[in-house]
């Protein structure tokens, strides 16, 4: 070691160490102590502390290098290939590792998956969910030829106003989808190869939706947009720009129960559940996330991003400017992204004014825009979840390059592209739907939440989205996650009802669930109320 | 300054070696400088990297493998695309492998069935179908493409719609079997050559490697077993672990098909090594003689379903339907587990409900189908006849194919050295000077170098007249350089 470093050193003067008072080197023996002395009086003044800028650090990390590589050899089983390249044996349980031949011969079950796939086969949804939604297919509500059957609560759609939607497409159908231009049918231009980040038209007509679901107070740019197959793939694509396997984000519970598939099932990505509480009107707090972002740290995760649904999922309640302000802060100072998914921006009732990230970003100027991005989609605000629409708005370049090179797995059907254009673009009708929409939604929330008033069940207070959020924790039998998920049960069972429990949501206060009032019309409201007195009168 | 290194260099030369223990008393200043400097870029450089917003590796990386001549011709193409009466000079696209020659047949269809586009039979269709975002798919809709593909097959196999996964095109199936077959760090071997997107879709989100397996033109290219063991056991050497193979049959880009003994040898292999196998069968619908085409389908069918559950097939309609843009692509797998997981996993590439509803009805209307089969057959063969003709009299040999949008030609002959660079010059050469873009087989990964894929479809019969006299003017002008 010694004669490369004197080769390889730089001129003498400039390596020469400069800690206080020296120890004498010890005198370089001769003969054949000689070579020894080379090597062991370096490695003395190394760790003496003497080693140099170069030297005193390489060295150590080359011993320490070593030794790491020694332990592992010794440590691990003797296998026949010592080169294996380090594999992912991160969280998912793994599948013992043996070389296939190895199992020649023996009974083998057939050709395993990854185990990717074996905790993605065990894993969420849950079998509460599936349990209700099941019932509820089998023996769905309808007021006059089923009257009794299920009614479901836990799955949101809005049907409120889609007696527009399909005026609309009556009229239009013929031509919403063929170029007109070119005299009539021409499916070339429809079939080949397109984007696949989507038409330039369709994000023309979506930034100018947008720009009218948030009444004007911010105009988006349609060349920041990237168009996926619904809003679920634009979190898990965002979630591969953004972070590496095994790193975090931190998102507010309770939370839409989906977050925890898109970010990890194929990304990665944890979710890092930061509480809210019901004092707080389940808002998240900057300490709450400083909290979660230290532990988060200690158990050794890195924390990538903040992503927060505004509407919020399951709560319903819009967040407040200062709070977005201050979260840009949070995240300045933790050098981390922000992820607002405002899917629900368009389906606001409430009187108090949606703020979105782009309008905060809109009034902060010395904010880094770069590391704020923001989720939408069409499913909500104007009811075509079949049709798979969903975008990612980001201020960052580099991101938008690589999003778009991704949605190659997931872009939107031409057509459906080509009747979204025709039918955004018809602003009278937009104007008009948004409007309805919005005070047929008023109406509805108003109408159930006077109705679980009544019953003696409050609901927090909520400006938007398709669900009530109502404390339900007075007719449990115990406050506990079983209390909960038995009086679930019972809803289900007696009362007929398929809601979404708390825990669903990952809510660390046991008894709120959440009701979605968008499928239903005024006439359901008081056959609900009727069932839940069913079980609830009973207490 | 001077002096204090003289002094210093003294010092050493006196016999003490150990110059890096010497302390301060020459006074090497220098060294505080330096020392500082260092420092000092040190924290430069994380206060730089503090403030670029850190990305993850993935987007920070070349995974994507968007570099290669591949997506250059592309480029090229796309700022100066060839146009009959507008830009006569244009670059002509002989990389793209897209089917146009059959889109009056789906005009035709559609203006005769409204009902397919709009929702002429009652409003209430179109509620539940905006509504329906069930991963499972609309039933009519796999219903539809598993009688599809039986009839592709010549109805010599079954195909269940309850084993159909639906994915927005055949890219995100082969993603999808890969996230579930596959860990990070596992590895796929793949045929070579092959198509150059798998670099990207097999590899570039999932974390898993690809192996090639080298075939040579000696036998036509043709996989064999020897091929298929060498290649596993490079993989197993490299410290891999194999988690299946993937072929393609018909083959991009030979534009040939597998033949019924390979088939069952390369099952036997997947089989005696416990790995999976995943035939994608895109191109199914384009052979141009039906009985030539064997799916991996028949074969598991006829082993009365022996080791299915390692099989796994893809397919989408954007090839033999020639409907790219509409992003319909499934999985037919054998194993339950696979189905069940990737059904889950489709949420993040589920396909329009509109789109599904449209190409149910049309998709299971016997007539058309059979109609547009046979016709879409029938002229591919055309085109593929004239191009191969047409090569032939520039003086350039294809190999034999017998399906898909493309030729697999050999231009060894016009290589100035036979090497992966030499066949890049010539692909920069004809993609600059004749004005075409064509597909390198180095981007294949091909051992041998020379070969070139030529697409055929995605073009008017005039337009493919005007590339071919290029081509020939071309060969002419190389065999004279090369005489003198």
């Amino acid at each position: 070691m010694n004669p490369e470093a004197e080769a390889k050193a730089p001129p003498a003067d400039e390596e020469a160490t400069s800690a206080g008072p020296l120890a004498f080197p010890p005198v370089a023996a001769r003969g054949g102590g000689a070579a020894a002395m080379r090597l062991i009086v370096p490695l003395q003044g190394i760790v003496q502390g003497r080693g140099g800028l170069v030297l005193g650090s390489l060295i150590p990390c080359a011993l320490f290098y070593f030794l790491q590589i020694y332990l592992k050899r010794n440590r691990s089983s003797p296998s026949p290939s010592s080169s294996s390249p380090p594999a992912d044996e991160g969280e998912l349980p793994g599948i013992v590792r043996t070389l296939s031949r190895a199992s020649l011969g023996s009974a083998r079950s057939p050709a395993a998956v990854s185990s990717r796939a074996v905790s993605i086969a065990k894993s969420s949804d849950s079998a509460a969910y599936f349990v209700g939604y099941k019932k509820c297919s089998e023996d769905p509500y309808h007021p006059l030829d089923n009257p009794d059957g299920v009614i479901q609560l836990g799955l949101a759609e809005n049907h409120l106003s889609f007696d527009l939607i399909e005026g609309w497409f009556a009229t239009n159908s013929k031509n919403s989808w063929f170029d007109e231009r070119q005299g009539g049918l021409n499916i070339n231009g429809l079939a080949t190869y397109q984007p696949s980040d989507g038409l330039m038209e369709l994000k023309m007509a979506i930034a100018g939706f947008m720009g009218q679901v948030v009444q004007g107070s911010v105009s988006f740019n349609p060349s920041r947009i990237i168009l996926t197959a619904g809003a679920t793939s634009a979190i898990e694509i965002l979630s591969f720009c953004l972070g590496d396997h095994g790193n975090g984000f931190l998102v507010p519970s309770p939370y839409y129960p989906g977050y925890d598939r898109n970010t990890k099932w194929t990304a990665g990505i944890e979710v890092i559940p930061v509480p809210c509480r019901s004092t707080d009107n389940f808002s998240f707090s900057i300490a709450a996330l400083e909290r979660a972002y230290d532990q988060a740290k200690k158990r050794g995760v890195k924390v990538r991003a903040v992503l927060f649904s505004n509407p919020s999922n399951p709560v319903g309640n819009l967040l407040q400017r200062k709070l977005l302000h201050d979260l840009l802060d949070f995240a300045t100072e933790k050098n981390i992204h922000v992820i607002a998914d405002e899917v629900f921006a368009g389906s606001t009732y409430g009187n108090e004014e949606f703020v979105s990230m782009a309008e905060i970003l809109n009034s902060d100027d010395e904010f880094d825009r770069s590391r704020v991005h923001i989720i939408y989609s069409l499913s909500k605000d104007l009811s075509v979840p079949g049709f798979r629409t969903g975008l990612i708005y980001s201020f960052n370049d580099q991101v938008l390059s690589v999003a778009s090179k991704l949605t190659r797995f997931s872009s939107i059907s031409a057509p459906t592209q080509r009747l979204l254009i025709s039918m955004l673009t018809d602003s009278d009708f937009i104007t008009r739907y948004i409007k309805v929409n919005r005070s047929r939604l008023r109406a509805m929330h108003a109408l159930f939440v006077d109705g679980l008033k009544q019953l003696g069940i409050k609901c927090v207070k909520s400006g938007g989205g398709f669900y009530c959020w109502a404390d339900v924790s007075q007719f449990m039998k115990s406050y506990s996650e079983k209390g909960e998920f038995e009086l679930w049960k019972e809803m289900l069972d007696l009362a007929k009802i398929n809601a979404t429990p708390g825990t669903a949501c990952h809510c660390i206060e046991p008894g709120w669930f959440r009701f979605c009032f968008t499928t239903l019309t005024e006439k359901d409201v008081p056959v609900i109320m009727e069932r839940f007195k069913r079980i609830f009168d009973s207490r | 300054m001077l002096e204090t290194k003289q002094a210093v260099k003294d010092v050493s030369r006196r016999g003490q070696r150990y110059w890096w223990l010497r302390g301060e008393e020459e006074g090497p200043r220098p060294f505080h400088f330096s020392f500082t400097w260092f420092v000092a870029c040190f924290l430069k450089l994380t206060t730089m990297a503090k403030s670029c917003m850190p990305l993850s590796e993935l987007a920070t990386s070349n995974t994507h493998g968007e570099d290669s001549p591949y997506f250059a011709g592309w480029k090229a193409y796309d700022e100066e695309p060839y146009d009959a009466a507008e830009n006569p000079s244009g670059v002509i696209q002989m990389g793209l492998a897209e089917n146009q020659v059959s889109f009056d047949l789906l005009e035709e269809y559609l203006e005769q069935h409204p009902e397919a586009t709009g929702w002429g039979c009652g409003i209430s269709g179109f509620r539940e179908n905006a509504l329906f975002q069930d991963y499972h798919g609309l039933r009519a809709f796999r219903q539809a493409m598993a009688t599809f593909m039986e009839k592709i097959r010549g109805e010599r196999a079954k195909f269940d719609p309850e084993r159909i996964v639906l994915t927005a095109g055949a890219t995100a199936a082969n993603e999808l079997l890969t996230f579930i077959l596959a860990d990070p760090g596992d590895c796929v071997l793949i045929p070579a050559p092959y198509y150059p997107g798998f670099d990207r879709d097999l590899r570039w989100r999932t974390g898993a490697n690809i192996i090639p397996v080298h075939c040579n033109s000696s036998n036509g290219f043709q996989i064999t077993t020897q091929n298929l063991e060498a290649a596993f056991a490079e993989a197993v050497a490299m410290g891999f672990r194999v988690r299946g193979v993937l072929i393609t049959n018909p083959s991009n880009p030979l534009g040939t098909t597998i033949s019924r003994p390979v088939l069952e040898e390369i099952l036997v292999f997947a089989a005696r090594n416990d790995i999976h196998l995943i035939s994608d069968e895109i191109y199914s619908g384009s052979v141009f003689s039906p009985d030539e085409f064997v799916s991996m389908a028949e074969i598991v069918e006829e082993r009365g379903y022996k080791d299915c559950e390692r099989v796994h097939v893809v397919y989408s309609l954007s090839k033999d339907l020639g409907l790219p843009g509409f992003r319909v692509g499934a999985i037919y797998s054998y194993n339950d587990r696979v189905v069940t997981t990737a059904r889950k996993m489709s949420s993040f590439t589920l396909v329009s409900s509109q789109t599904q509803k449209m190409l149910a009805s049309m998709l299971s209307d016997r007539v058309f189908v059979e109609n547009y089969l046979e016709t879409n057959r029938k002229r591919l063969k055309e085109r593929h006849d004239y191009i191969v003709e047409g090569l032939k009299d520039a003086g350039i040999e294809c190999l034999r194919g017998n399906a898909g949008l493309f030729c697999w030609m050999n231009l060894a002959p016009l290589l100035k050295e036979t090497t992966r660079e030499g066949e890049l010059e010539l692909w920069k050469l004809i993609l600059q000077e004749v004005k075409l873009n064509i597909t390198p087989g180095s981007s294949c990964h091909c051992s041998e170098a020379g070969w070139f894929r030529v697409c055929f479809a995605n073009m008017s019969q005039r337009t493919l007249e005007v590339a071919l006299r290029r081509m020939r003017n071309f060969t002419e002008k190389m065999m004279m350089i090369k005489e003198n």
